[in-house]
């Protein structure tokens, strides 16, 4: 099984390579979304920095949302996914592959992107390393949901927009804990909390979201 | 053989459902009206005045029960769902599919009573706290199903991905319950339990559950039809709906 | 009785908009809810008719 998860993901990885321009167009929907804000907000210090958490938050939701949409299309389009569905090996391996490959194409890359983010929108340090901390216990968390999300919407027409209006109820824990958290380090008050049930969601997630996933696979390709 | 639960599975067929729905339907609209004007006249006029929120109170007769129906219509309709799925039972699908927009209605009912409970109560139409916030993501839920299952033609593969959907989300359904416990919130707590005494007067939480009946068989009777609007539409080549149809003028 | 006239009743101690606002809607959703189905169910009975050949009052 690990040889399969194995050869998908780097598969995945070297596709993406190949089409960097592609690969970044996350992050940079994140920037200029988060971008926006300020525009249609206004300006003001004080209250951007109080924005701030649940932004960068929702923006990493959407951009994540966006990407995974494809995730699964290409393989089905080119018949690869039916062979890799074929595989003695369970599904699971590769719904853990993708979802995988997302996070390190999709997540990372904004995890990376959001000290700039701080920076736009006057964080504090420790405001700033809450919110890098709880973005990197959630976008995994989004990637799983979002495969998940993708496999069950498989080769519909509406699909993106279905696959946004299945999977965002499910990320809203996710959300309301990183951003809590953030707002609860600002306040001055612990986040040990937050961060606990985020590290509990991950784990719960990370274990049955790929076994689901692999279900919806089967589900939307026989 | 004429096994107990060989005839227990004979009412799993779409005819023998739809024979049996159809003698049942109008005895729940009976019994909704009956218990709805019963809950409603205690309700209204037994029921004392409370004394911090005067009458307007009474809008509790209609929110406890739509929300109480809300979260355990999607239990229910993700659990025919997955049964459906297991065991490949094309009415089980249908039965959930049925289910889905009374579901649906009763979130939103439950969401409107509460914001129209709370404007005189709380000052606000609405707030973002975890009992409204997830009562609301209920309501998507319902909505992503529908969504769900009507965006996929193949009616295999929708009853499926939709049970797989279902399932997923209601570890939400729980989520609402216990969500007054986790966090601060402006919700007044929990005032029914099964072991500590109701924080209400007797006559409130008598009417309040007489509601929550009259919702029952309300909810009985709508899904049970939309369920045989199902039936035919998807069974309507089978040799038992021609027999049905047979002498209907054609429109 | 909890009510001196019909006026007071419909005043709700002054809550009258709330709770005639709560209840006014459920009253409508949950007549237009049936009636809709019964639409849905009888337009099925009627494109079943239509796909099974054999009525007698087909022309």
């Amino acid at each position: 099984m690990r040889d399969l998860f194995l050869a998908v993901l780097l598969r995945d990885l070297k596709l993406a390579s190949r089409r960097r321009i592609d690969s970044l167009l996350p992050v940079v929907f994140f920037i200029v979304a988060l971008s926006l804000f300020p525009l249609g907000v206004g300006p003001e210090p004080q209250m951007l920095r109080d924005i701030a958490p649940g932004i960068v938050w929702v923006c990493a939701l959407l951009a994540s949302m966006l990407s995974v949409g494809s995730l699964f299309a290409g393989d089905l389009a080119d018949g690869s996914l039916e062979q890799l569905l074929l595989a003695p090996q369970p599904a699971i391996a590769v719904a853990a592959a993708k979802s995988v490959a997302h996070w390190l194409l999709t997540g990372l890359p904004l995890i990376v992107a959001t000290p700039l983010v701080g920076l736009l929108f006057g964080m504090s340090m420790p405001a700033l390393l809450a919110l890098v901390a709880g973005l990197l216990l959630g976008t995994p968390i989004l990637s799983l949901l979002g495969a998940l999300g993708a496999a069950l919407t498989l080769g519909l027409r509406s699909g993106g927009m279905l696959l946004i209006l299945i999977v965002l109820p499910l990320t809203t824990p996710a959300l309301i804990f990183g951003a809590g958290a953030v707002s609860n380090v600002e306040a001055g008050l612990p986040a040990g909390g937050h961060f606990s049930l985020l590290g509990a969601l991950l784990l719960a997630t990370a274990l049955g979201a790929p076994v689901a996933t692999a279900a919806a696979l089967r589900i939307s390709t026989e | 053989m004429n096994s107990p639960s060989l005839r227990l599975y004979t009412f799993a067929a779409p005819s023998r459902f739809y024979q049996l729905s159809g003698w049942l339907v109008p005895w729940f609209w009976a019994a909704t009206i009956l218990l709805t004007a019963a809950g409603l006249y205690i309700g209204f006029f037994v029921a004392p005045t409370d004394a911090t929120q005067g009458d307007s109170y009474r809008i509790i007769f209609l929110h406890v029960p739509a929300a109480w129906m809300s979260m355990v219509l999607y239990v229910v309709m993700a659990f025919w769902a997955g049964i459906g799925w297991a065991f490949n039972a094309r009415l089980s699908s249908m039965v959930a599919r049925a289910i889905a927009p009374t579901g649906a209605m009763f979130t939103f009912l439950a969401l409107w009573s509460g914001a129209f409970w709370g404007k005189p109560t709380w000052g606000a139409w609405w707030v973002w706290d975890a009992r409204l916030t997830s009562e609301l993501i209920l309501l998507f839920l319902y909505l992503g199903y529908i969504a769900l299952v009507n965006a996929i033609d193949d009616v295999r593969r929708a009853d499926q991905a939709g049970a797989l959907l279902a399932l997923v989300g209601s570890v939400n359904v729980p989520i609402i319950y216990f969500s007054v416990k986790w966090w601060n919130t402006l919700h007044q707590g929990a005032t029914v339990s099964m072991t500590a005494a109701p924080k209400m007067a007797s006559t409130m939480l008598t009417a309040m559950l007489i509601m929550s009946f009259a919702f029952w068989a309300y909810a009985f009777a709508v899904v049970f039809t939309r369920t045989r609007a199902i039936v035919i539409e998807r069974e309507a080549h089978a040799g038992w709906v021609a027999e049905l149809t047979r002498g209907r003028m054609q429109a | 009785m909890n009510w001196g006239s019909a006026a007071a009743f419909f005043e709700m101690g002054g809550y009258g908009l709330y709770v005639w606002g709560s209840y006014g809607v459920a009253v409508l959703l949950m007549a237009v809810e049936p009636v809709l189905v019964r639409r849905r169910h009888q337009r099925a009975l009627r494109d079943a008719a239509r796909m099974n050949p054999g009525s007698e009052t087909q022309s």
